[in-house]
C-alpha cells in the first residue's frame, strides 16, 4: 500500500500524535454497543450470569418449560463506567431443549443471528443511508451454556454449535458449576474440549498475536470452558454485600475466582470486545459475500477479468429490461392475436344478421307465391279430374238405363257398374 | 386484593419485553433502557485502551489538496505543517517550463511517524489553477479528481470480497489560498469555492499576509467572511454538521473570528531571542510563524492537525462521500429488484 511513498522524518513537532486521541474522543462521544447471544437450557442461569457480569438486574420472569419452539428474547441497557457509555444488547433464548423433538431447535437462532446480518446488509445497501447513526445489532459473542452434569456434550450440544460456529464467536460455559466439584470440573473441562476438537467445533480462541497481551490469553484458552455461578442476590458478608449464593454449607462468592471463572470470564469479555467486534465484522463479509452471491452477483465476469459489482448490476438491470420488454412484446402479441380473432368472429355474425329485413321479406313472398301457385294446378288437376269423373258417371247411368230394359244378364254388368259408379 | 393489579402490571411491563412469536426471528426492539447503577468494576472502559492500541497499529490515512495561483505560497505551507520537506518548491521561474498548460493534479505520498502513530499523508498539488489567460472552468479537473477517489473508494466498498481497510485517497481537506489584496474576493475565487464547497472541505487561508498590517488583516478578513456568507459558500467546519452545543460553540468562534486563516509559511529558521524559530527574515524585522501575534500560522496548524483532524476524515466519509454515493446510485437506477424473503424498506437496494 505504502508503494512510491517516500517516508518523511520530521524536524520538529508537529502534533498529528494526537490523532489517537481526537477518534477516541468522538467514539467516547458516540457510544459503544455490544450485543451478547446466551443460548442455553431454561434454568441453567443465563439471566443471573448476565446480572452478575455486567452488574445490571436482567431479570426476567421465570419462563415456563413448555414452549412450542425457541424464541428469542432481547434486552438493551446502558451501562456507564467512568466516562465509557456501553449500549450493551443481552439477546437470549427461551425454551432452548424444552422440546420433546428438539430438530428444529437450533433453527431460530442461526435464523436471527442472520437476520442481523440482513438487517446491516439492507443499511448498508440502501442509496441513502446513515451507517454511522445505525444501531448495531449483529451479535458479537454466543455464551454456549452447557450443563453441569459432570459428563460429557450432549448431541444438542454439537448440533447447535456446529451451525453457528461459521456465524458468531462462540464461548462454551459451563452453567451453575457450583454443583460440580473441583476434581470433576478439570476432568469436564478436558472431555468437553476434546469432544470440541474431534468434532471440529471452531470456538473463539483469545488472540495471542500481540505481546502483551499473549501470556494470559493463552492461559485463559486453557481454562475453557469457563465454569460460571451467577447470582442475582446480594449477601452480606462482612460488611459489603457480595453477589453470592448462600448454601448450608457454605457461601458461593461469585466473584471470587478460586470459587467460580465468573471473573475470568468478564475480565477476558471486557479486555478482548474489539477482537471479538472485529471477528463479527469478519462473519458478517463472509455472510454478505454468500449473500451478494446467490443473488447472482460476480466479482469475476466471464473472461475472468474483475468486474466490479456496478456493471454486475447494470447488467443484471439490462437483462431485466429486456426481459421485460420480450414478455411485453408477447402478451401485446397476444392480445392483438386475440383481438383479431375476436373482430373475425363478429363480423361474420355481423354478416349473418345483417341481411337487410326487406329482402328476407321479399324471399319470403318469392316461396309464398310459388307455394301458391304450385297449389293453384294442383287445384285445376282436381277440378280437371273431378270433371272428367262426372263425365265419366254420366255415360255409365245412361248406358245402365239402356241396358236395365234388355236382359237380366246386363243387371250383372248394372251391378258392376253399379259397383265402379259407387 | 393487591396482588391482582399489581401482578398485571408486571405482567403488562414484562410483556413489553417479550416480543409476539413469530414465524420471523426477533430483533431486538429500541433500548428499554434499563439504567444500571454500578457496583462495582467491570473493566468496560478497557475498550478505548484496546482502540487506541487498534488505531496505532492500523495507521491513518490523510490526504489534503492545496489550491491557488502559483506564487501564493502553497509549498511552503504544507512544509511548515508537516516540518519536513513535503514538497519541493518550483525552484526557478522559467515560464515556459514551470507553468503547466491546463491544471494538473499531482499527488505525492508520504509516510510519517510521530509519537507512535503512523500516518500516510498524501499532498495534492493542482500547479496551474489560475494561472491562464482564459481560466473558465479550471476547477473541473480539481472537481474530476476529487470525484475520483468518491469513485474508487465506492468501487471498493461494492465489490463481493472486500478488502478489511480499503485505502483512502479521498481529498480530506482542501486549503484554498486567497491573495492578499486586501480588497475583496476574486471572481475565482467565488467560483471555485461554489463549486468545490458541496464536494470537499474547503478551509480558505489567506496568503502571504505579511503584506498587510492588523487592521488591514481584520477588515480584509471581515470583507471576505461576508463575501462567503452572501454567496452562500460553507466552508469547513459546516454550520450544519456541528454535532452538539459543545462543538458548535467551538466551532462558532472558529467560523466568526479566525477563518479565514491569515498565514505566513516559512522553512527556515532563525534566532530570536535565545530560540530558533521558524520565519522571514526581513529588513524590518523578523516575521515569527508560530508566533500568534504575528500571523495565524499556529491556529490554522492546531485546527487541521491537533484538533479537526479526525473530524475532517468524518464529515468526508460521513457527509460528502454519502452524497457522492447516493447521486451515484440514484443515477444508475439504484439495482434491480431481486427476490428476497424478508420484507423491506423500500429505499433498500435489495
Amino acid at each position: 500500500e505504502n508503494v512510491g511513498c517516500r517516508t518523511l522524518s520530521l524536524t520538529a513537532h508537529v502534533g498529528f500524535d494526537s490523532l489517537p486521541d481526537q477518534l477516541l474522543r468522538k467514539s467516547i462521544k458516540h457510544g459503544f454497543c455490544f450485543n451478547v447471544l446466551c443460548i442455553g437450557e431454561t434454568g441453567i442461569g443465563k439471566s443471573a450470569l448476565m446480572s452478575s457480569l455486567f452488574n445490571t438486574n436482567f431479570e426476567d420472569s421465570p419462563s415456563t418449560h413448555f414452549l412450542s419452539s425457541v424464541r428469542l428474547r432481547a434486552q438493551t441497557c446502558e451501562v456507564h463506567e467512568s466516562n465509557v457509555l456501553l449500549k450493551l444488547t443481552v439477546v437470549k433464548t427461551v425454551g432452548f431443549g424444552d422440546q420433546v423433538n428438539k430438530a428444529d431447535t437450533y433453527q431460530p437462532i442461526v435464523d436471527y443471528i442472520d437476520a442481523q446480518f440482513e438487517a446491516y446488509l439492507e443499511e448498508e445497501l440502501k442509496v441513502i443511508r446513515s451507517l454511522f447513526s445505525y444501531h448495531d445489532t449483529r451479535i458479537h459473542v454466543c455464551l454456549y451454556f452447557i450443563s453441569p452434569t459432570g459428563r460429557s456434550l450432549k448431541t444438542i450440544d454439537l448440533l447447535t454449535m456446529r451451525s453457528l460456529d461459521s456465524k458468531v464467536n462462540i464461548i462454551p460455559v459451563i452453567g451453575k458449576a457450583d454443583s460440580i466439584s473441583k476434581s470433576e470440573l478439570q476432568d469436564f473441562k478436558k472431555r468437553i474440549m476434546s469432544e470440541l476438537v474431534s468434532n471440529g467445533i471452531r470456538i473463539y480462541q483469545f488472540p495471542t498475536d500481540d505481546e502483551t497481551v499473549s501470556e494470559i490469553n493463552s492461559i485463559t484458552n486453557s481454562c475453557l470452558p469457563f465454569a460460571v455461578v451467577g447470582s442475582m442476590e446480594k449477601v452480606k458478608i462482612g460488611s459489603k454485600m457480595v453477589r453470592a449464593r448462600q448454601y448450608p454449607w457454605g457461601i458461593v462468592k461469585v466473584e471470587n475466582e478460586s470459587h467460580c471463572d465468573t471473573i475470568k470470564l468478564r475480565r477476558m469479555l471486557c479486555t478482548n470486545m474489539e477482537d471479538l467486534k472485529e471477528k463479527t465484522r469478519a462473519y458478517y463479509e463472509t455472510y454478505r459475500r454468500c449473500r451478494l452471491e446467490k443473488l447472482g452477483c460476480r466479482d469475476i465476469g466471464p473472461e475472468n477479468k474483475p468486474v466490479s459489482l456496478q456493471e454486475v448490476i447494470e447488467a443484471k438491470r439490462l437483462e431485466f429490461c429486456l426481459e421485460k420488454e420480450r414478455k411485453e412484446e408477447e402478451i401485446k402479441q397476444r392480445f392483438l392475436q386475440r383481438v383479431n380473432e375476436k373482430a373475425a368472429m363478429l363480423e361474420e355474425a355481423d354478416q349473418q344478421a345483417s341481411m337487410p329485413v326487406l329482402t328476407k321479406f321479399e324471399h319470403l313472398k318469392l316461396m309464398h307465391q310459388e307455394e301458391e301457385l304450385k297449389l293453384e294446378e294442383k287445384k285445376k288437376l282436381l277440378e280437371d279430374e273431378i270433371a272428367q269423373f262426372i263425365e265419366k258417371k254420366a255415360i255409365t247411368v245412361s248406358i245402365q238405363s239402356q241396358v236395365s230394359v234388355s236382359t237380366p244378364v246386363v243387371s250383372l254388368k248394372t251391378q258392376e257398374l253399379q259397383k265402379v259408379s259407387a | 386484593p393487591h396482588a391482582g393489579p399489581v401482578e398485571s402490571k408486571n405482567e403488562a411491563a414484562m410483556s413489553e419485553l417479550v416480543p409476539e412469536p413469530r414465524q420471523k426471528p426477533v430483533v431486538p426492539m429500541k433500548p428499554t433502557g434499563i439504567n444500571a447503577s454500578l457496583l462495582g468494576y467491570i473493566g468496560i472502559d478497557t475498550i478505548i485502551e484496546q482502540m487506541r492500541k487498534k488505531t496505532m497499529k492500523t495507521g491513518f490515512d490523510f490526504n489534503i489538496m492545496v489550491v491557488g495561483q502559483s506564487g501564493l505560497g502553497k509549498s511552503t505551507l504544507v512544509n511548515t505543517l508537516f516540518k519536513s520537506q513535503v514538497s519541493r518548491k518550483s525552484s526557478g521561474w522559467n515560464r515556459e517550463e514551470k507553468i503547466p498548460k491546463t491544471v494538473e493534479i499531482k499527488a505525492i505520498g508520504h509516510v510519517i511517524e510521530e509519537g507512535g502513530v503512523k500516518m500516510k499523508l498524501t499532498v495534492i498539488d493542482t500547479p496551474g489553477f489560475g494561472d491562464q489567460i482564459n481560466n473558465e472552468n479550471c476547477w473541473e479537473p480539481i472537481e474530476k479528481y476529487i470525484n475520483e477517489q468518491y469513485e474508487k473508494f465506492l468501487k471498493e466498498e461494492v465489490n463481493i470480497a472486500r478488502k478489511k481497510r480499503i485505502p483512502d485517497t479521498r481529498v480530506h481537506c482542501c486549503l484554498y489560498f486567497i491573495s492578499p489584496t486586501g480588497h475583496s474576493l476574486r471572481p475565482l475565487d467565488l467560483e471555485f469555492m461554489k463549486h468545490l464547497s458541496k464536494v470537499v472541505n474547503i478551509i480558505p487561508v489567506i496568503a502571504k499576509a505579511d503584506t498587510m498590517t492588523l487592521e488591514e488583516k481584520t477588515e480584509f478578513k471581515q470583507r471576505v467572511r461576508k463575501e462567503l456568507e452572501v454567496n452562500g459558500i460553507e466552508f469547513y467546519p459546516q454550520k450544519e454538521f456541528d454535532e452538539d452545543l459543545e462543538d458548535k460553540t467551538e466551532n462558532d468562534k472558529i467560523r466568526q473570528e479566525s477563518m479565514p486563516f491569515a498565514i505566513v509559511g516559512s522553512d527556515k529558521e532563525y534566532q530570536v531571542n535565545g530560540k530558533r524559530v521558524l520565519g522571514r527574515k526581513t529588513p524590518w524585522g523578523i516575521i515569527e510563524v508560530e508566533n500568534l501575534n504575528h500571523c495565524e500560522f499556529a491556529l490554522l496548524r492546531d485546527f487541521v492537525i491537533r484538533t479537526h483532524l479526525q473530524d475532517l476524515k468524518e464529515v468526508t466519509h460521513n457527509i460528502h462521500y454519502e452524497t457522492y454515493r447516493a447521486k451515484r446510485l440514484n443515477g444508475n437506477g439504484g439495482l434491480p429488484p431481486m427476490t428476497i424473503e424478508t420484507e423491506e424498506n423500500h429505499e433498500s437496494n435489495l
